[in-house]
């Protein structure tokens, strides 16, 4: 049995790429007032998308790029109908969510049993020889890095930048950045699009490294985590690693107890991620994380004369 | 340019014409999608939405199964309507029908092989008590303290889905199964079977219990102060406090009557045409009811019919599988495509479209 910390932090860091990914996305999206509950259905389209596109070119950085725009297009769906059409943003959500599922599971017919092109760990000149440290922290592949580099982003874009701050006051009160002249729909159709583009880059990082083969149905609630993250992180970026390294920890240790074969039931073992998730969602709303939400998520916003 | 304004009342008529617009729509898309699978579109059309009930090949097969896959949906989704009017998300029924099926066949599965006549009876409050009581963690967590019930619900389904693998390898297992996973087949215990009541219709007493709960919902909605009380929650919150209501209570009440019905939609199943717990006994019937719940208006009419539709495109499904080699993929986006037509043409139950000429302000 394998369970020391220097093979876990890298394993768990892998593991956590995916939920943060998606997570970012959606952090973003709800901080400009939109509940997109579509993330599962993004991610798993970006999952087959993106496996589509590295098989078919041979390179795992077009596959990224792919996954990124499956995800940004079912999104995009999500936009229109929900800014454009000012539908219903769960059930629009949730639709988004079931077709999703249905569609990538109709791409992927062909896609069965294939293996993606490799993606390769990079090598930093001195970090990656450190001991201890190095193979911790400093050997995985740029996505693992592409993950933090977008973490920061996201958190000075929110925190320090005019566009952040439009972004957020359009979340917070769309009635009163509609009045100040800030273009409420094209802001947060915006918004959707990158929190599509960051579920669907999630997703291919699941199908081309992971895993890495394409199965129906693989992402496996990793959308739903996502969104209960978001909450958990009372819609800041940095709990929001802090939450993302959690679950994956979480995920990174049954499974290698599983194979270690621990004298713990298969299914226990299996379910606690979502235990854990539900759990922690607990605790964080009875500390009153809900307080933390944006003013306007979820309501529709239509400039009325 | 062409922009939209809010009409002071939603419209009747794009209440009902909606719908009906949204099944054209998916049926031209489908078309189109079945198209570029290489399939002739309008065969396709044809096998999905024609043959199970008018073909004489098929027909004798297909029709009953229309209200065995109709029952389990219209239970569920009327459960779930009620919930979605008042604004109080379920999306978990999946889990709450596994959870369902299990207590229901534990039930039976204990008494094993006693001939009871009460068995049916006791497994069906089994079935629903085991809904109930999934449906309520996240109820409970809501009311106690204020944790998204979306979320919470949904995660359990995957809980769920564990807890029948625990079960059907493990402590449900037919012992006399050689090892295989999986439990009893109670179909073959009369007191515990689900059997057709007309045989060769395909009712069973799932059907029954999705035809009362029309019917109950309808009574309720129509002429109980509870189903006024949601749906005020739903369409004017801070009226619905004015007016007295207790949030925590109907969403207690909401999620309970939504879980129980799941659970009893699951018992019936288990009872009835899948006869056993085995790992892939949740056939994704508690997801496919939300968009028959949101297709039948989340009206009890409305849910009926959208029930028996839904169940067409599944049969019509299998039989396009069979006949055309449409991947079983496709029925799945296919109902996808169907909630979001229907989303996108709701917006003129609730915005005119103006076509401005001139300057906009």
């Amino acid at each position: 049995m394998d369970i020391s910390l220097i093979n876990l932090i890298p394993l768990l860091m892998a593991a956590s790429t995916p939920i943060l990914l998606a997570g970012l996305g959606e952090l973003v999206v709800e901080k400009s007032g939109v509940l997109n509950l579509g993330v599962e259905g993004m991610m798993i389209t970006g999952a087959i998308t993106g496996f589509m596109a590295a098989v078919s070119t041979g390179s795992p950085a077009l596959g990224f790029l792919g996954g990124a725009a499956g995800g940004a297009v079912l999104a995009l769906v999500f936009g229109v109908l929900t800014q454009g059409l000012m539908s219903n943003q769960v059930a629009t959500g949730l639709a988004l969510t079931l077709f999703g599922l249905g569609l990538s599971a109709l791409l992927g017919q062909s896609f069965t049993g294939l293996k993606p092109p490799h993606t390769p760990d990079l090598h930093l000149p001195v970090l990656s020889d450190l001991p201890v440290i190095g193979p911790m922290l400093f050997r995985h592949d740029a996505m693992v890095y592409l993950s933090l580099v977008a973490l920061v982003a996201v958190w000075a874009f929110l925190r320090h930048s005019r566009p952040g701050l439009i972004l957020r006051a359009v979340g917070e009160n769309h009635a009163a950045a509609h009045a100040l002249g800030y273009r409420v729909t094209r802001i947060r159709l915006l918004a959707i699009v990158f929190g599509g583009a960051m579920a669907g880059l999630g997703g291919a990082y699941l199908s081309l490294v992971r895993v890495p083969q394409w199965t129906e149905g693989m992402t496996a609630g990793a959308g739903w985590i996502a969104l209960a993250l978001v909450v958990f992180a009372a819609w800041r970026p940095v709990p929001l690693l802090i939450g993302a390294y959690l679950f994956g920890g979480i995920t990174v240790l049954q499974l290698n107890m599983q194979a270690a074969g621990v004298n713990v039931p298969v299914e226990l073992l299996s379910m606690s991620p979502y235990l854990v998730t539900i759990l922690v969602l607990v605790v964080m709303s009875a500390l009153g994380a809900a307080a933390g939400a944006p003013g306007s998520l979820g309501r529709a916003f239509h400039a009325s004369r | 340019m062409i922009r939209l304004e809010r009409r002071p009342a939603p419209s009747r008529t794009w209440t009902y014409l909606a719908p009906l617009l949204a099944v054209l729509a998916t049926m031209i898309a489908g078309a189109i999608m079945f198209a570029l699978l290489g399939k002739d579109p309008v065969l396709a059309i044809r096998t999905i939405f024609w043959d199970p009930i008018f073909s004489a090949q098929f027909g004798a097969y297909s029709r009953p199964q229309l209200l065995i896959k109709a029952g389990p949906l219209i239970l569920i989704a009327i459960g779930l309507s009620l919930g979605f009017r008042a604004g109080i998300w379920n999306i978990g029924a999946e889990g709450q029908y596994i959870m369902g099926a299990l207590a229901g066949a534990s039930v039976a599965l204990a008494v094993y092989p006693m001939e009871l006549p009460v068995l049916l009876p006791l497994m069906v409050i089994a079935g629903a008590l085991g809904g109930w009581a999934w449906a309520m963690i996240p109820g409970v967590l809501r009311t106690m303290f204020n944790t998204n019930e979306i979320l919470v619900s949904l995660l359990l389904v995957y809980v769920a889905e564990q807890i029948l693998s625990a079960a059907a390898v493990g402590f449900l297992r037919n012992p006399e199964g050689g090892g295989f996973p999986g439990s009893r087949n109670l179909q073959s215990y009369a007191s515990a079977h689900n059997a057709e009541i007309i045989a060769g219709s395909g009712l069973h007493w799932g059907v029954v219990a999705a035809f009362i709960s029309v019917i109950a919902a309808y009574v309720l909605l129509q002429r109980h102060i509870l189903g006024f009380h949601i749906k005020l929650a739903g369409e004017a919150p801070r009226a619905a406090k004015l007016a007295g209501v207790v949030p925590a209570r109907l969403v207690l009440f909401c999620l309970g009557v939504s879980g129980a019905l799941a659970g009893m939609a699951g018992l019936f199943e288990v009872a009835g045409p899948a006869g056993k717990i085995s790992i892939d006994f949740g056939a994704g019937y508690g997801f496919t009811a939300i968009i028959v719940a949101f297709l039948g208006r989340l009206h009890p009419a409305g849910i009926l019919l959208a029930g028996l539709l839904m169940a067409l495109t599944y049969i019509g499904g299998e039989l396009a599988q069979l006949m055309l080699g449409l991947p079983a993929a496709a029925i799945q986006a296919f109902q996808g495509m169907l909630l979001f037509f229907l989303l996108a043409f709701d917006v003129f139950g609730h915005y005119r479209l103006r076509i401005a000429t001139g300057r906009t302000a």
